[in-house]
């Protein structure tokens, strides 16, 4: 067994120090050590994004950084998201636009649909499409997705919870 | 009953936790003293096993324990399969741990169990195996042959065949015949190439063996099926175990099975009596976990020259893969009954062989059969067309059964209920507008555009709600096909809803509510529904074959009867009326003309107290229903694929995609939509993406997701969706299932379209994946050879 190092890692607003393996990925170290169990795993290839979260703000997949390249760091997980209870708007747009049905990709892809409106405010549906191509989802067919991520970028996600007018519905 | 809730477009109760990362699903449990588990994998496709070593990697840091085949010869029995489709269907001894011969490659050779799973995977590469490589037979074709055996144990590759003769059944002519006195005969053989079910949670599995009852949680579509074949297969007291499926991250019919690692796990939690976790990584979960589809269709078409269909006469080669899975035998036979699709053909015969190769085992993949025979008869209804030169769409039309000849019997001998093939059709053609892009196409075929146009059509219909159980016996499948539901009144008036299906993405919850909510006059937050767990859900045949509502729904429906009956009888009670001037609605028994009125919120909490409860009855207002179906239900659709091919570089797009489905009677549209979406994505995946590789030594080459090609956001179009409503006549409700209606359907649609774009230039089939090497590769053949196959 490899010896252990020690990092400091701010994950959704508390600061952790913990003695981890050099080859600990992010990912368990976040779901393992932490419990921080809404951050999920898909693949073992950066190809699925089910392990997205922030460093500093920006999307990374969390299934390939190491546990040690996140020492000095902010960490947002899907479980930050909220903000005094109330649920951020990508998550009330996922919901009123039905854009998950099994979950498992939805915590990757409100991570990099937020990443992706923070740099994009205003994007076409081509910019949303190829924004999430890092992230998949055998579900949905992702056309409800790309109408959560524009219902947040047009303002029109409702600001309250419960039930709202349905989108994509003939 | 009233319908507030029944066509409400609810936003799903099921959201909430899933949004936030409060999932639960299995990989997320962890127990006191847990330990983990990793299999080591047989890199070879075909091999004897001389040698198992386990010296190194048991005393390697954090090991536990390993198991051997060996080890647990004794106890291990067999993967079950439970679907024998002939009498001398032949299989191979299929232990979850390989004991003297691997036959695929990720076959599980050795478990180790450790005290984390960064230190049972450290130990795999520790495990010492001696194998000595037989040889390996990986193509369909070539195992039909009986050249090279998948197993030294057989002396044949064939498992059974199975055929299916609408002369010998009385369900119409002699199929001889009719291919005797063709006007025309079309002969063409398709491949359904191999693809991988692909959920997004990889399977995970963790036994806690610490109590009397051993609990398994495990990722699966199917926890009561798993539980009886634990107790069945490990002679456990069926009572010992119990089964939990908790938050489950997709199937699509690849948990719809009964797997080594679930058995294995269990053995390995018992032996060192620690709770013991196994999760398998990606690369496994493609290796190892079943594959779908894999067949070669040869089909022959008879028509007169007016494009009557005389007769359709297929024969099937389906792989089954090294093993028989749980029900891998039967898959190609659910496709069987759907040959004949939506069309009136006189004649009809199948026969299908089913084959092992040293391959990944197959079973259900969304659809189960029923893909790969809308795909083969909707390519053959476009070749037909393109032989007498004739409009698909009006050659479909001669042929399928008119709205007005409902109920029909086909050829294949089911009984469609209803339909109405000519209003989804003009529906589509009105959101596709056909005429005008089929203008287009002669434009673009008379410029010699680099891109040409393809219109792909497709009119399916499918079988739903799996299954009446007296035809599952006739099949030979080993259980029945009902469902059970259990609905609770509790004092406080709120309801719970048991439900014997286990679902793992479709909304059952949000779905169920609404049904409740509506039957007993409830509000729809006041229900709560249980599901997947075999201690709450106590019978069930759990989730697949678009099942849940049209045969699950009906149970709830029918146990929320019985509760209104039971209620009933102390409504009277209490109100001194007669039963027979009591009437149910809004939640109220009322009498009849007068303005008295009690709730059922006031007669669950009366017959909770029981005080004054009718002389005889039992204080409860709880009820059970088990529904078994009689009849399948028949969704059909029509899609329309708008394709453009690069003719230069052979990139296939999609540039407009109409769907219209007739699911019935829709519960939740929202819902349906969905299920709609992403049934499109994976049969538009198997049309354009996907396909299981394997190379000449038994390797899978698309082992990860960098080569597996499950379509992102930017390889699928914007689906345009419509609905027609015809209701089913079978059910009380009208429902008939949609949760594969895309998958069969957009298939064909997209790789007719493909080949309409190219015909003209002489190319006349394309394997799928039809990705732009194959397509390039065929524009450039037909240049040279003025066509392909």
């Amino acid at each position: 067994m490899a010896s252990s190092t020690t990092i400091t890692v701010e994950v959704d607003d508390v600061s952790y120090t913990d003695d981890v393996e050099p080859r600990l990925l992010l990912v368990q170290y976040l779901r393992e050590r932490l419990g921080k169990t809404g951050t999920l795993i898909g693949c073992d290839t950066t190809n699925c994004g089910a392990c997205t979260v922030h460093l500093d703000g920006v999307s990374v997949k969390s299934c390939t950084m190491f546990a040690v390249q996140a020492d000095g760091h902010r960490v947002t997980t899907i479980e930050g998201l909220a903000e005094d209870g109330k649920l951020a708007p990508l998550q009330q747009a996922f919901h009123e636009c039905h854009a998950l049905q099994c979950g498992y990709c939805t915590p990757g892809m409100i991570m990099q649909s937020a990443s992706l409106l923070a740099e994009n405010p205003h994007p076409s549906e081509q910019e949303i499409r190829d924004g999430l191509e890092g992230n998949l989802c055998r579900c949905t067919g992702y056309q409800n997705i790309v109408a959560a991520v524009r219902s947040v970028a047009d303002g029109t996600v409702s600001s309250n919870a419960g039930e709202a007018e349905t989108a994509g519905v003939a | 009953m009233t319908t507030a809730e029944i066509g409400r477009a609810r936003l799903r109760k099921e959201d909430a936790h899933l949004i936030t990362g409060r999932s639960r699903y299995t990989d997320n449990i962890t127990l006191p003293g847990m330990l983990h588990l990793a299999m080591v994998r047989s890199p070879f496709a075909h091999a004897k096993i001389t040698a198992v070593d386990v010296s190194a990697a048991k005393a390697s840091p954090g090991v536990v324990a390993v198991l051997t085949g060996a080890d647990v010869a004794d106890e291990q029995g067999n993967v079950p399969n439970v679907w024998p489709v002939t009498a001398d269907q032949k299989a191979p001894a299929f232990p979850s741990i390989a004991v003297d011969e691997v036959a695929f490659a990720g076959e599980v050779v050795a478990c180790i169990v450790a005290r984390s799973a960064a230190a049972a995977r450290d130990a795999v590469e520790l495990v010492d195996v001696s194998y000595d490589e037989l040889p390996v037979v990986m193509d369909l074709e070539e195992a039909f042959t009986d050249t090279v055996l998948a197993h030294s144990s057989l002396d044949s590759n064939l498992s059974a065949t199975w055929v299916f003769d609408s002369g010998e059944a009385g369900t119409g002519k002699p199929i001889r015949e009719a291919l005797d006195n063709a006007e025309v005969l079309i002969e063409r053989t398709f491949y359904q190439q191999r693809l991988i079910p692909a959920f997004m949670e990889p399977r995970s599995i963790v036994v806690d063996p610490t109590s009397e009852q051993i609990t398994m949680w495990t990722s699966t579509q199917v926890p009561h099926i798993v539980r009886l074949m634990l107790a069945l297969t490990l002679g456990i007291p069926e009572s010992k175990v119990r089964v939990i499926a908790p938050d489950v991250g997709g199937g699509f019919g690849g948990k719809l099975t009964v797997t080594p690692e679930e058995f294995i796990t269990l053995m390995a939690a018992r032996r060192v009596g620690k709770p013991c976790k196994y999760t398998e990584t990606r690369s496994e979960s493609l290796q190892a976990g079943h594959h779908g589809r894999a067949q070669v269709q040869r089909l022959k078409l008879s028509a007169t020259k007016e494009g009557i269909v005389t007769g359709l006469d297929v024969n099937l080669l389906a792989d089954m893969g090294a093993y028989l899975g749980l029900i891998g035998s039967g898959i190609p036979i659910l496709g069987a009954f759907m040959y004949n699709a939506i069309y009136k053909f006189p004649a009809y015969r199948l026969e299908c062989n089913n084959i092992f190769t040293n391959k990944a085992w197959t079973g259900a993949y969304r659809g189960a059969g029923r893909p790969e025979a809308t795909f083969a008869i909707e390519r053959m209804m476009d070749e037909l067309a393109v032989e007498l030169g004739m409009d698909p769409l009006e050659l479909r039309e001669k042929n399928w059964i008119k709205h007005d000849e409902f109920p029909f019997t086909t050829v294949a001998g089911l009984e469609y209920d209803s339909g109405n093939y000519e209003a989804a059709t003009a529906k589509a053609l009105e959101l596709f507008d056909y005429d005008a892009l089929r203008a287009e196409q002669a434009r673009r075929r008379e410029t010699n555009d680099t891109v040409q146009l393809g219109i792909g059509i497709s009119t399916f219909t499918e079988m739903c709600g799996l299954a009446p159980s007296r035809v599952l016996g006739a099949l030979s499948y080993g259980a029945g096909g009902w469902e059970h539901a259990q609905v609770r009144v509790l004092p406080s008036g709120n309801v719970e809803v048991v439900t014997g299906v286990s679902p793992h993405g479709q909304g059952h919850e949000t779905a169920w509510s609404q049904l409740v909510a509506d039957k007993l006059g409830v509000p729809f937050e006041n229900v709560e529904v249980l599901h997947g767990d075999t201690q709450v859900s106590q019978r069930g045949m759990d989730t697949y074959g678009s099942r849940s509502l049209v045969v699950g729904g009906m149970a709830v429906l029918a146990a929320a009867d019985k509760v209104i009956e039971k209620a009933k009888v102390v409504a009277a009670h209490l109100m001194e009326a007669s039963e027979e001037d009591l009437e149910f609605t809004d939640g109220k028994f009322s009498v009849k003309g007068t303005d008295q009125s009690t709730s059922l919120g006031e007669i669950a909490l009366a017959t909770f107290a029981a005080h004054n409860l009718p002389d005889g009855f039992e204080p409860n207002l709880d009820s059970d229903a088990t529904f078994d179906p009689q009849n399948f239900s028949y969704p059909h659709g029509t899609h329309l694929a708008a394709i453009e091919v690069d003719t230069e570089t052979g990139r296939v797009s999609i540039r407009k995609y109409v769907c219209v489905d007739d699911v019935g009677v829709v519960v939740n549209p929202l819902i349906v939509e969905g299920q709609v979406h992403g049934g499109l994505a994976q049969g538009i995946a198997q049309a354009l993406y996907e396909e299981a590789v394997y190379d000449e030594a038994g390797t899978l080459v698309t082992g990860s997701f960098v080569d597996y090609l499950v379509p992102s956001a930017p390889d699928l179009p914007h689906y345009t969706t419509g609905r027609t409503q015809t209701p089913s006549t079978t059910n009380q409700l009208g429902v008939k299932g949609v949760g594969e209606a895309g998958t069969i359907a957009s298939t064909p649609a997209i790789v007719n379209g493909v080949l309409d774009a190219v015909r003209h230039l002489g190319v006349k089939d394309i394997k799928m994946p039809c990705s732009p090497s194959r397509v390039w590769a065929a524009l450039e053949e037909a240049k040279t050879t003025g066509g392909v196959q």
